[in-house]
């Protein structure tokens, strides 16, 4: 392999994603602790006019953490991971490199219109689904482009077996595909009334019931193809590299995947208990989502395991705990989820705060902190150049740690309360509180929420200053590590 | 028979294929292994050596081959 002698990974693209990521999480983060503190203390509401506003900041916090943040690192790492287990650069193709930076520059650009478009309070009203047809055609030309990357590269690969991280991007590229397509249906109302209205407003293709179905279809499974199947997919590669350890079972991971395939899809219409969907439907979404403790539980021990017989290095590489707590809290939100998808317990969890609770202790404990692993191991790879504090990022575990623990607890305590407040009755079977009752008792609660959330935002400063002084001024390596990333 | 009964029939009979088809990959899986016919294991490697320059676990015949040729 003569011509392949000074042949490198490329990490250029890797590298601009790795810098959006590290954006979009401080300000997605940054407004999810507004919107929190907004809850506790109302009048934080009206800061900035309708710009201000709970009900505007939401669904930009959500899109810019999920489509921001998530969407960023799993490209980052899809960028650095695909081009190692394949064993090919992108150096040495053209037309991936320049398909690769078209990729970015368009998610980009079209990140921040689309983050204007929600402030200005464009909306399609369908949850994480919330953009307008204009710059939804757009997020499908930004996933044409990562569809070209990742089969191009594919196709120019020297292993022949697919490693099953790459499994996992190629079931978060299809799932997505398929997910987004088919819920963003909608006829634009400027073109059908041949100019009335404004021309950014659309209507569902889907009406009704349907429509809540193909919403929940979609939202739940944004949730298994953009907070699950990559993480996992990250979780594969990063755990056994830095670790020095082989999967404990490769056969499991198969499963697990195939498990997690079969089962996630059909999971959704927990999400609608007692609504008008067909009674069967509603059953099918909860048994399906305890069915799927066992594949998410699958890949979550396979990870455990993995460090069988290398507990020690729990104590001594952060990087290696992060990636155990990630793997941790993964399995703790997949038993909760299947828990409140119980139709006797949805009774009570439905609608109340235990809902958020159990969807950030998935997103802090396991996504975020998967993410920032990923990001910690490539840095020195990618920068060539050592982690610039290990005591700051012990510090950052900790603090993050608290964080989440303080954000699940007090939503825990706050939804159950909520959910038996609001079914209470007397004697003669009258409601005993009134909404306003649940809000006054539930303000304690909200309070520590928006604490956890300046603690988390804080630690993820820290983890930004710590990579940012990584690429920059830290000490500079002349080889590059093979498993244990070095660090100050 | 209305099409939501019907919906209801289809999604069960599916599930119970879907089944079948995932325990017969897990059967599939070990008895090939234990037949010495295939190594899953052994891909958990590609993650470990993973320099550009390492010996694929599976080379790729396609890719192979154009290198060869260039080399010559």
């Amino acid at each position: 392999m003569q011509s392949n002698a000074a042949l490198e990974y490329d990490y250029s693209v890797a590298k601009l994603f790795t810098y959006t990521t590290i954006l979009f999480g401080f300000l997605g983060m940054l407004l999810g602790t507004l919107i929190a503190a907004q809850m506790a203390f109302p009048e934080l509401n009206y800061m900035l006019g309708e710009y201000g506003t709970f009900s505007r900041l939401r669904p930009v916090h959500t899109n810019t953490v999920i489509f921001g943040f998530t969407l960023s690192g799993v490209f980052a790492t899809f960028y650095y991971v695909g081009q190692r287990v394949l064993k090919v650069s992108m150096a040495e193709s053209k037309f991936l490199m320049f398909v690769g930076k078209l990729h970015f520059w368009l998610y980009f650009v079209g990140a921040l219109v689309a983050t204007v478009s929600l402030l200005l309070g464009y909306s399609q009203s369908k949850e994480y689904a919330q953009y307008e047809w204009p710059i939804d055609i757009v997020i499908v030309l930004i996933w044409v482009a990562w569809g070209t990357s990742l089969f191009g590269l594919i196709g120019i690969r020297r292993e022949k077996s697919l490693y099953i991280s790459m499994w996992y991007y190629i079931a978060t590229f299809l799932g997505i595909a398929m997910l987004y397509l088919f819920n963003n249906m909608s006829v634009p109302t400027y073109f059908a009334t041949e100019g009335l209205g404004n021309f950014m407003h659309s209507v569902s293709m889907y009406s009704g019931t349907n429509d809540a179905l193909v919403q929940w279809w979609y939202g739940h499974n944004a949730v298994a193809f953009g907070f699950t199947v990559p993480i996992v997919a990250m979780i594969y590669y990063f755990l056994p590299k830095e670790s020095g350890q082989a999967i404990y079972s490769y056969k499991l991971s198969l499963l697990s995947f195939w498990g997690l395939m079969f089962v996630y899809l059909w999971a959704g219409s927990h999400h609608l208990l007692y609504s008008t969907v067909p009674d069967w439907m509603q059953t099918m979404g909860s048994v399906f989502s305890i069915i799927l403790i066992l594949p998410s539980w699958g890949s979550a021990i396979n990870m455990l395991l993995t460090m069988k017989g290398e507990w020690n290095q729990l104590t001594e590489n952060p990087l290696i705990k992060f990636m155990v707590l990630a793997s941790t809290f993964y399995m703790l939100s997949t038993l909760e989820g299947p828990i409140q998808a119980i139709k006797s317990v949805n009774a009570i969890a439905h609608f109340t705060d235990w809902i958020p609770g159990h969807v950030h202790d998935g997103v802090l404990g396991w996504v975020v902190f998967m993410i920032m692993a990923a990001l910690f191991h490539m840095a020195p790879r990618m920068f060539k150049r050592e982690i610039y504090s290990k005591s700051l990022m012990e510090k950052q575990f900790w603090l993050q740690t608290t964080a989440v623990v303080l954000y699940f607890t007090s939503m825990w305590i706050a939804g159950i309360t909520q959910g038996m407040m609001w079914r209470a009755v007397d004697e003669y079977g009258n409601l005993m509180y009134s909404f306003i009752d649940t809000v006054a008792v539930l303000h304690p609660y909200y309070a520590i929420r928006a604490l956890s959330g300046v603690l988390y935002l804080t630690g993820f400063l820290m983890f930004a200053y710590n990579m940012i002084k990584t690429m920059t001024v830290s000490r500079e390596l002349t080889q590059e590590p093979q498993f244990k990333s070095p660090m100050a | 028979m209305d099409i939501r009964e019907l919906q209801g029939y289809a999604n069960f009979f599916m599930t119970i294929f879907l089944v079948i088809m995932l325990y017969g990959y897990i059967i599939h899986l070990y008895r090939s292994e234990k037949k010495g016919e295939s190594d899953y294991e052994k891909f958990g490697n590609i993650a470990l050596d993973d320099e550009i320059d390492s010996k694929p676990i599976v080379p790729n015949p396609k890719t192979m081959n154009e290198n060869e040729e260039q080399n010559k």
